[in-house]
């Protein structure tokens, strides 16, 4: 049968299926519910904050030494696996990159296998997923568990058997479109987004209904405002209304919008006070500049809504803010990194803020109410592409040094800070509200760049420049920091230097311990004090996934995916060039390959029993 | 067939084909007098005797183009077709440098940096030294799949992508280059037109 008229059928049974039941009750009752509960991780990112932080106490800076992994579970598949396990109950969901299979473990019975979905992709998509075959993770939400598969299928499983309830096509691989994000749940709407950014894709985000499948609406990324679901009147962008009409076309030469990127396989925050949804979309297509400028001038090229964090009403979509991060992105500063909601105090008064962590290398703390700028800074010293942040423009002031754009076509720009990896990519940062600070894993590398012409062809890379990468020179020598970030004073409180990019999710929690993954396969516990080390092992992978806790049966668990991959594993495999640059202690070696290899494993930690 | 010429020759000052003539001319008459294997030049700093012929890396005429004429990047081919790249000084010619920055924007994103693999796909620094040209020419136009216990690997189809199959001739110079160790990593340097 067409697949696509087996879903129309599917889709049909479901809804007849579903009309005698009462659907009054919204998923994010049940997902507030569950966020509420420390035993659960009910949400990739914690809670729908973004906060990555645990209430549980158990496991504390004193005693988190005796940590110790107490049961593994191969996922039968390699290749990296960013995202983590959602525990809700006494299941514990768990997602792997391509083929996309689904595992409820039971956490009474040892992690028995409670279902497996094991979906059937065409691996023609495979190769238009530009940087591993990953996926970030499921989202759960009452009986319903939703996916986003890589060859762009969104499906709705029974979270009892693993039966798919619906399924809906969210985009095209054959013109390079995938899909990698995790979805989010609110109210009856699941949003997923699009990935592509490397093949010309005109990014999206889709709101579709939880018990049909059916689309409800879509923003664009780029184009009109009618697509992108502005109302130039209405939608603010740094405290004022935009005030111009289809900024979404009048920034790009001629019909480049329509292949212009914006995608948006980052994470996306709810705030259920105000019911607006939090986003960012990434680097407008190609990464050669020059093909982006409207005639020639910087100041007339914003490429927008390309790196920009999106404010919409979960309901209808309609984009309440906007604020364009790096506009004219000339060193793919793909800007879809998470936005942190916390009410943190700046200059003396309490906001209900949004922190951003950009690749860009700077932190924006923003009234997550209106979009207003509050607090711009680097979170990595070495960022040297701009200046600073003018805060009445939201603008960085461009060094020409490092413009690729300014420095032109078949021109070779060295040095620049940060790499295309931007000083932080997917990897999602923590918030305790205990300490006010941010726990974030980062990247410290940089790089040379030289942009060059390139030919759009449907499915095919669209890059169009060459990538030197290394170490942040006259540093320590490695390619990471882990740090901890006043949002308030926009300042790194302290900062701990990593080996490789630190690429895996942290979690602070209340016990005043927190965890993150390294790249060489190591889970580290660290003081949120100060920074210190209090234990590490080694997993069997590379760990790009996120850190989780849970509790069961009154006991608290850490949980993590191995396997290492992702952009990380493309760029690093064979380490960077430039390793004179790396003198220092943790530069000694910087092949990635040295350290650790293919495998997905997830491992789960507690304390001795006797404790 | 080399579009690709006049976008780059423009733009880089890369000026006539006379001034390549006259750096190949320099590099046969350097090579004569070489030993045979040379450490991999990972610095691109000047090590005169560290050049190679173009003739050492054609993967099917042996030495058969060892007198390959050098007149210009068209026609740096041996006489079977086969790409040459050519190495002096540490320096590499146009073709094979215009081949790093299209391996760089098309390839790069899974094969990693400098032709040395990923977690994703294989490195074809090492490929290159069991692949000929034509075997080569072929997956890159075709696609592959290798579907095993470590995982799908899928070599998708670059035979409609203008900014490879234009390029495809360089791309597999600058390879092969790499593959031969005669090009470290990193961004090679082209020959200069003598000032």
């Amino acid at each position: 049968m067409n697949p696509f008229v087996r879903c129309l059928l599917v889709t049909a049974a479901i809804q007849a299926a579903t009309a005698a039941i009462p659907t009054g009750a919204f998923a994010n009752d049940d997902i507030l519910k569950n966020q509420k509960d420390p035993s659960n991780w009910a949400l990739q990112l914690g809670n729908y904050a973004g906060q990555r932080y645990s209430t549980l106490d158990q496991i504390t800076r004193d005693n988190v030494k005796n940590l110790r992994p107490v049961w593994q579970f191969s996922t039968g598949v390699l290749r990296g696996h960013e995202g983590g396990p959602i525990v809700v109950g006494d299941t514990m969901y768990i997602s792997t990159p391509f083929p996309n299979n689904v595992y409820a473990l039971d956490l009474n019975d040892n992690g028995r296998i409670k279902w497996k979905y094991e979906p059937r992709q065409d691996s023609s998509v495979i190769p238009v997923m530009c940087c591993d075959t990953v996926t970030r993770g499921v989202a759960v939400a009452g009986n319903k568990l939703f996916l986003g598969q890589a060859d762009n299928t969104l499906v709705a499983l029974d979270t009892e058997t693993g039966k798919v309830l619906w399924s809906a096509k969210n985009g095209d691989a054959s013109k390079g479109e995938t899909l990698t994000a995790a979805p989010l749940v609110v109210k009856d709407k699941v949003y997923v987004g699009i990935s592509g950014g490397e093949f010309g894709v005109r990014g999206h985000l889709t709101a579709y209904d939880i018990n049909s499948g059916k689309m409800v609406w879509r923003a664009y990324s780029t184009g009109p405002d009618k697509d992108v679901m502005i109302d130039p009147q209405k939608t603010m962008m740094l405290g004022k209304p935009i005030g111009e009409p289809d900024l979404g076309i009048k920034t790009w030469p001629a019909d480049q919008w329509k292949i212009g990127g914006g995608t948006t396989w980052g994470w996306y925050t709810y705030d259920p006070d105000l019911n607006l949804i939090y986003y960012g979309t990434g680097n407008p297509g190609t990464w050669n500049p020059a093909q982006r400028a409207v005639d020639k001038d910087r100041a007339k090229s914003d490429n927008k809504w390309s790196m920009t964090i999106f404010a919409r009403d979960a309901d209808t979509g309609q984009a309440k803010w906007v604020f364009q991060k790096t506009p004219f992105d000339e060193w793919d500063y793909d800007g879809v990194n998470e936005n942190i909601l916390a009410d943190v105090t700046v200059g003396g008064a309490k906001r209900k803020a949004l922190i951003n962590f950009d690749r860009n290398g700077f932190a924006y703390t923003i009234d997550r109410t209106n979009g207003e700028l509050l607090v711009a800074q680097k979170y990595d010293p070495s960022v040297n592409w701009a200046s600073e942040i003018d805060m009445k423009t939201g603008r960085p002031k461009v060094n020409d040094k490092y413009s690729t754009f300014a420095q032109g076509e078949d021109h070779n720009t060295t040095g620049v800070c940060p790499a295309a990896l931007g000083s932080k990519d997917q990897q999602p940062a923590s918030y305790s509200p205990d300490s006010g600070l941010i726990y974030v894993p980062t990247n410290h590398i940089c790089m040379d760049y030289e942009p060059f012409k390139v030919e759009y062809s449907a499915g095919q890379p669209y890059v169009g420049a060459t990538l030197s990468m290394y170490p942040a020179p006259d540093s320590h020598g490695g390619m990471g920091n882990f740090i901890a970030w006043d949002p308030s004073a926009g300042k790194i409180v302290w900062s701990k230097p990593e080996r490789f990019a630190v690429w895996s999710g942290a979690l602070s929690t209340k016990g005043g311990v927190g965890f993150y993954g390294t790249l060489e396969g190591y889970l580290k516990a660290f003081d949120l004090k100060d920074g210190k080390d209090l234990y590490n092992f080694k997993t069997s992978s590379g760990i790009i996934g996120n850190v989780n806790t849970y509790m069961h049966k009154g006991k608290q668990y850490i949980a993590v995916l191995s396997g290492v991959g992702g952009w990380a594993g493309i760029g690093l495999a064979a380490g960077l060039t430039g390793e004179q640059e790396g003198l220092g202690a943790v530069g000694a070696h910087k092949a990635l390959g040295e350290y650790t290899q293919l495998g997905g494993t997830l491992t789960v930690f507690a304390l001795p029993d006797t404790q | 067939m080399p579009k690709y010429l006049i976008g780059l020759c423009a733009a880089v000052g890369f000026t006539a084909t006379v001034t390549l003539g006259t750096a190949f001319g320099q590099q046969d008459a350097a090579q004569k007098p070489e030993q045979s294997p040379t450490p991999p030049n990972q610095t691109q700093t000047a090590q005169t005797p560290a050049t190679q012929s173009p003739t050492t890396q054609a993967p099917t005429g042996g030495n058969a183009a060892q007198e390959a004429k050098v007149a210009d990047p068209e026609e740096l081919v041996d006489d079977q077709g086969v790409p040459l790249y050519a190495v002096r000084d540490g320096k590499v010619d146009q073709g094979t440098y215009n081949g790093y920055r299209r391996y760089a924007s098309s390839c790069h994103v899974c094969h990693g940096p400098d032709g040395l693999g990923s977690s994703f796909a294989p490195a074809l620094a090492d490929s290159l030294k069991r692949m000929d040209y034509w075997q080569f020419t072929d997956v890159v136009t075709n696609g592959r799949k290798n579907m095993g216990a470590t995982g799908d690997k899928v070599m998708p189809t670059f035979g409609s992508d203008p900014n490879v199959m234009l390029n495809l001739a360089d791309i597999y110079r600058y390879l092969k280059a790499r593959s031969d160790d005669k090009i470290g990593r990193g961004r090679p340097e082209r020959f200069k037109a003598p000032s």
